[in-house]
């Protein structure tokens, strides 16, 4: 709830070196992670991590705890960071909302996909995976607006 | 009178209401010492038929029906499905088609949509921007076979006032189906009178008049013949069999005694508080679109879209700080899906999930109005900084 109430790392990001944006408003939630990446002893790492979230309660409250968690840690450590551990480190998610803290993994993954995209970085057969996850969710919920005729709203 | 709970502010009337003292009290020797049962020959059982006939007598009095017209069930959802489901079984022969809107209440949906499986057929109705079924449609959808026509009174979500007498009249006047109609929302609030709507059949509960949960009515023109939900000892002249909830029935006596006195105080009442607190929150915050018709609406019903702003994490944010609302976003519902309602009248998804409803009752006050502006304001700007979408409210690049 503390999470909810007071989230972390709240806000937008100032010269990012990557943002992501993942999510589905058609369920409710939409997230940006904002990163900057610096290097220490010769490895790639999480100087700073920001986030921005349209969602409940559950949705804020695990965008605020996965940036925690990725603070400080380098790519590969970050990377893997999975839904399941940042529910644990939030005492346990209802399953109902635990497409919460997939949401706040997937924005996480895509990030660091989108850094190492733009930084000619090797990306494991994972982390494509999961951006390809990530995208296809953003273009159904396009497909769905358009054969809904909604972007005049 | 007592205020409910002096420091929390409960805005969700729509959903269920705080129970009247005086309806407790009238509930409270049915509980003790007049256990009896209504069919029982003995003295503690006629005094318990009593006290049943007199509730009877009230809730007709609140609808100006007869007596015998109207029955208990155990609530809207049962009494909803009671004319469905009874309605679409007992006049099979004749059609297998039943008309309703695609803003009804989730009961009706659903049985709607069990009897779809069951070999009936239904059309859901659409309706306006500000959710008005329209009578010219309903003409149109009309045939031999429809058996039953089914249009809420008011809307629980977006408080739209559907024109009950008129679409009654076209039903009636362009084929042989009953009308009927869910007024759960509606007494105590604003007139419901079964002879001038010219309607069939109308549901009814008692929560949402300050009276107790867990009891309903259903009104059934005498000319109507339909076949019961539940069999069984024949109770409510074999209407609905199951021995009579005799303390709950003379509560939903009480609430419709007062409600029928107090109709049209209490419905000036709440249109001021909602009109007022709807002015005064597009004074204040910006990017706010109102759901549901401009005026008249259902009194005391209010439904906005704080845009870029998640109606779950708003509820929650309320509730923080003492005020309870309800909203038409569901994460956590299985599907993950906003409210039917806010699709049918044409809202986009983030629009849908951005929703809250503030729901005035005869317990709220002009504080209250003054308390809930400013926490909205402060709640509504904390989560605009905290949210992904732009300020139209869009996803964006």
């Amino acid at each position: 709830m503390e999470h909810f109430k007071n989230p972390s790392n709240m806000g937008e990001m100032k010269d990012p070196d990557v943002t992501s944006k993942v999510g589905n408003p058609a369920c409710g939630d939409v997230m940006r992670i904002y990163l900057k990446v610096g290097k220490r002893d010769g490895e790639k790492y999480i100087k700073d991590i920001k986030f921005k979230t349209f969602g409940c309660a559950s949705a804020i409250a695990t965008s605020s705890v996965t940036t925690e968690m990725a603070m400080g840690k380098t790519l590969e450590e970050a990377e893997s960071i999975e839904e399941k551990e940042i529910s644990e480190e939030l005492g346990g998610l209802p399953k109902i909302k635990m497409h919460c803290s997939s949401l706040s993994a997937n924005g996480l993954h895509e990030a660091i996909y989108q850094y190492k995209k733009k930084e000619g970085l090797d990306i494991s057969e994972d982390l494509k995976k999961k951006h390809k996850i990530a995208q296809k969710t953003l273009e159904r919920t396009k497909e769905m607006r358009r054969k809904h005729g909604l972007d005049e709203e | 009178m007592k205020k409910v709970n002096e420091d929390r502010i409960y805005v969700d009337n729509n959903s269920t209401t705080p129970m009247d003292p005086r309806v407790k009290e009238s509930m409270d020797p049915y509980f003790g010492e007049d256990f009896g049962n209504p069919n029982s020959l003995h003295k503690r059982g006629r005094t318990a038929n009593d006290s049943v006939k007199k509730a009877r007598g009230k809730v007709a009095d609140l609808l100006k029906s007869k007596e015998d017209e109207i029955i208990f069930t155990g609530s809207a959802t049962e009494s909803n499905n009671h004319v469905l489901k009874g309605t679409a079984f007992s006049r099979k022969k004749k059609g297998k088609h039943i008309i309703t809107d695609k803003t009804e209440h989730k009961c009706i949906l659903s049985a709607c949509r069990w009897l779809e499986e069951q070999g009936f057929e239904v059309t859901y109705l659409d309706v306006d921007e500000e959710g008005y079924v329209s009578p010219e449609d309903l003409k149109e959808e009309l045939r031999d076979d429809t058996v039953l026509v089914s249009i809420m009174m008011a809307n629980n979500e977006i408080g739209t006032i559907q024109p009950i007498k008129e679409l009654a009249e076209v039903t009636h006047g362009n084929s042989d189906a009953y009308f009927h109609t869910d007024a759960a929302q509606c007494p105590g609030k604003m007139k419901v009178d079964v002879e001038e709507l010219g309607i069939d059949m109308l549901t009814l509960n008692a929560h949402k008049m300050y009276g107790p949960k867990g009891i309903g009515a259903l009104y059934k023109r005498q000319d109507v013949d339909i076949d019961p939900l539940l069999h069984g000892g024949g109770q409510e002249g074999g209407e609905r069999s199951g021995t009579e909830n005799v303390p709950y029935i003379v509560g939903f006596g009480k609430a419709s005694e007062i409600a029928k006195r107090n109709w049209k105080k209490q419905g000036k009442k709440l249109t001021d508080m909602h009109n007022k607190f709807i002015q005064k929150i597009q004074n204040r915050i910006e990017e706010v679109k109102l759901n549901g018709p401009k005026k008249p609406r259902l009194p005391g019903n209010v439904n906005l879209s704080f845009i870029g702003v998640e109606g779950e994490a708003l509820v929650l944010r309320l509730d923080e700080r003492g005020i309870e609302t309800a909203t038409g976003s569901a994460c956590s519902s299985e599907e993950l899906k906003a409210s039917h309602v806010l699709e049918a009248i044409g809202r986009g998804p983030e629009t849908a999930h951005s929703s809250l409803r503030v729901s005035f009752g005869k317990f709220n006050t002009e504080e209250d109005i003054e308390r809930m502006v400013d926490v909205l304001e402060e709640e509504v700007a904390d989560l605009r900084s905290i949210t992904a979408l732009d300020k139209k409210g869009k996803i964006g690049d």
